[in-house]
């Protein structure tokens, strides 16, 4: 999609324009920023005309609070794919995330919400220092640490037959399932977390760090970047995410559920990839995820709406449309190279 | 004197750290055989060896294509997909015999490589990305194919799947066939060469001349056709076709094998025979560790701590 826009931009009879390079390389810019975005209102749009169902409150809320525990991984993500990097652990720090804090809320909820973050910023640390110290390629050592803590989550629940509840009415429960305005809590948790995330990547010095990382590691070092450091403190950051968004996804479900997480990280990757970012690392933006992140829930949700299509369609979709951004992103890519 | 010593001191150790990703995975299942004849009760019986051997073979062949993949500077995490494709279309194609549905999974195979090869070689995708859109995509696919779990009744499909030629079984036979023939083409063929030329520097390769596209495409083929094989194995040992579950995680286990036996991610070098015991070694130790009775957990952690070793170990190499 975001390479036919690009055409019908490019090709359009605008007014004159004396740097023609220069305005294609703009125009390219906005496609790759902004398809995933058009997308979103293209779907939402056709959706809303096509199902009654749609645009009702209970569908968007449910669409809102399912996407909000995805957003919150993919935002850590985000960082992470910045550098240059992969997190392929993400899915199972979720699942572990939401075990831990099921079982620390028994002790409350600083402790329900803390052990979660910690336990999952340590795995996300170990990742980062095997990373950027010991200099083993990301998807392996990530790779390795889904199973790691895949193995830690069904090793502290009997091997996934014990699922620990959290006490309705304990305050942390409330943090999953209350409404503020009429919006859940975990939703305004997230938006909160992005805007938060937003200026740290674009304002912050660590942000520039991260997207000089990205683009070229060892320009970034002789600049005196400290290279080593941002890399730690992005997959500590991704594992934090995670651990928080399983805690507040065990807050909604009011357990800890232990299948929960396999095939998040591809989800995930999938949603900042479409957002725009480039996995070659140097270039992306936060909201672009969680465009991302929107439009694949919008899509599932019309998929289980057209209903007698099963989950199996939803897979092939996504997949689909996965590759169809990558070669779009691909090409405009190479097209803003050569300009 | 002090520098000398402190010139060679490294060396030394590069030199220990080669051997050890060149051999540690043969010393590795070598220490493994050991413990367990000196400490598992029934580990040394025909049955034991037969039960590891027909359990070992599916996830070796799907090795054998991931070592190729990895050994271009690439990898293909759309394997465990490609056997749920597989088993799918052995089922739905049973009715024209099984060798006309084994030649329609290995097609589905070819095809999935073909378009995972030209997301590569023509578009310029990374290899993760490419293969992680077909991953998902043809797992739905399988799915759309063959919503649930169905059993597989052939007398072809029985045999294959459990019969044996001279006491070796089939799954065992095929799958050394497999090893020897894809050593054979690293070592030996044209194509074998070009692919590691490609994976040790893709731009000097493309001014060398080497049809650089042609053989990146072929190489993912090659892993589709070997984990459709595989794919189509594991139905007839488990005489059931099920696409929900068939295949899951086995990119893991199938990187784990390439790398534990010593194949570099940085591509430009494939070992077979490293590949093999790779793959044997993990098989042993999720054995070792249900023989013992220690739940399925710990094979999880201990097969993250062997990868991120045998990843460490091939680092040290990497930078001489």
């Amino acid at each position: 999609m975001t390479t036919v826009q690009a055409r019908e931009n490019t090709s359009s009879p605008a007014e004159e324009e004396p740097h023609g390079a220069a305005r294609a390389e703009r125009l390219s810019a906005l496609a790759q920023q902004h398809g995933a975005l058009v997308t979103l209102m293209l779907v939402v749009a056709v959706a809303s005309f096509g199902f009654d169902t749609f645009l009702t409150g209970d569908n968007l809320e449910n669409m809102a609070v399912s996407s909000a525990f995805l957003a919150v991984v993919a935002l850590g993500m985000t960082f992470v794919i910045v550098t240059g990097g992969i997190d392929l652990s993400v899915g199972s720090l979720f699942a572990l995330g939401g075990v831990l804090a099921a079982w620390g809320s028994q002790y409350g909820t600083p402790v329900a919400l803390l052990l979660p973050l910690a336990v999952c910023g340590l795995i996300g640390l170990v990742n980062g220092l095997l990373i950027a110290r010991a200099r083993l390629a990301p998807f392996i050592v990530t790779l390795a640490a889904m199973l790691a803590a895949r193995g830690i989550l069904l090793s502290i629940t009997d091997e996934g037959s014990t699922t620990y509840l959290v006490d309705e009415k304990s305050f942390f429960a409330r943090l999953g399932q209350d409404k503020l305005l009429g919006v859940g809590v975990p939703v305004w948790i997230t938006v909160a977390l992005f805007v938060l995330g937003a200026i740290v990547l674009r304002r912050s010095r660590f942000g520039q760090y991260v997207y000089a990382v990205g683009g070229n590691e060892d320009a970034a070092a002789l600049m005196g970047a400290p290279v080593a450091r941002t890399k730690i403190a992005v997959y500590t950051l991704s594992g934090l995410c995670a651990g928080l968004a399983g805690a507040l996804n065990a807050a909604w479900l009011v357990s800890g559920v232990t299948i929960l997480g396999t095939g998040m990280e591809l989800e995930a990757i999938s949603a900042v990839v479409i957002g725009g970012t480039l996995l070659t690392g140097g270039f992306g933006f936060i909201s672009g995820s969680l465009v991302g992140v929107l439009l694949l829930k919008v899509i599932q949700n019309v998929i289980n709406q057209i209903g007698s299509l099963d989950s199996a369609y939803q897979q092939v979709v996504s997949g689909s449309f996965l590759a169809v951004v990558v070669i779009a992103q691909t090409w405009l890519g190479r097209r803003r190279r050569m300009l | 004197m002090t520098d000398l010593a402190l010139r060679r001191a490294p060396a030394d150790r590069e030199r220990m750290l080669g051997l050890l990703q060149d051999y540690g995975v043969y010393a590795g299942v070598t220490v493994l055989i050991l413990a367990n004849i000196a400490f598992t009760p029934h580990f040394v019986s025909a049955e034991n060896f037969r039960t590891q051997a027909v359990q070992v073979a599916p996830v070796l062949i799907v090795a054998l294509g991931m070592a190729l993949a990895i050994g271009s500077e690439g990898v293909d995490l759309s394997v465990g997909s490609v056997m749920a494709l597989a088993t799918s279309l052995v089922s739905l194609y049973l009715g024209y015999g099984p060798w006309i549905a084994l030649i329609v999974a290995m097609l589905g195979g070819a095809a999935v490589g073909l378009a995972s090869g030209s997301l590569i070689a023509h578009i310029g995708v990374q290899p993760i990305v490419a293969t992680l859109a077909l991953m998902v995509a043809v797992r739905g696919i399988a799915l759309v194919m063959l919503p649930q779990l169905k059993d597989v009744r052939d007398p072809g499909m029985a045999t294959l799947g459990s019969g044996d030629l001279l006491g070796i079984p089939y799954l065992v036979l095929i799958a050394a066939a497999l090893a020897l023939l894809v050593g054979f083409t690293v070592r030996r063929t044209t194509f074998g060469r070009q692919l590691l030329a490609i994976g040790d520097s893709r731009p000097a390769a493309q001014l060398a001349g080497l049809p650089v596209r042609r053989v990146l495409i072929l190489v993912y083929i090659c892993s589709g056709v070997l984990a459709a094989i595989a794919g189509v194995l594991a139905t007839a040992r488990l005489q059931a076709s099920d696409p929900t579950s068939l295949g899951n995680l086995m990119e893991l286990s199938a990187i784990t094998a390439v790398v534990v036996g010593g194949t570099p991610l940085s591509g430009g070098r494939i070992r077979v025979g490293g590949t093999v015991a790779g793959a044997v070694l993990i098989q042993l130790l999720t054995a070792t560790l249900i023989k013992h009775d220690l739940p399925p957990s710990w094979t999880q952690i201990a097969q993250a701590v062997v990868i991120v070793l045998a990843v460490y170990a091939a680092r040290e190499r990497g930078k001489r």
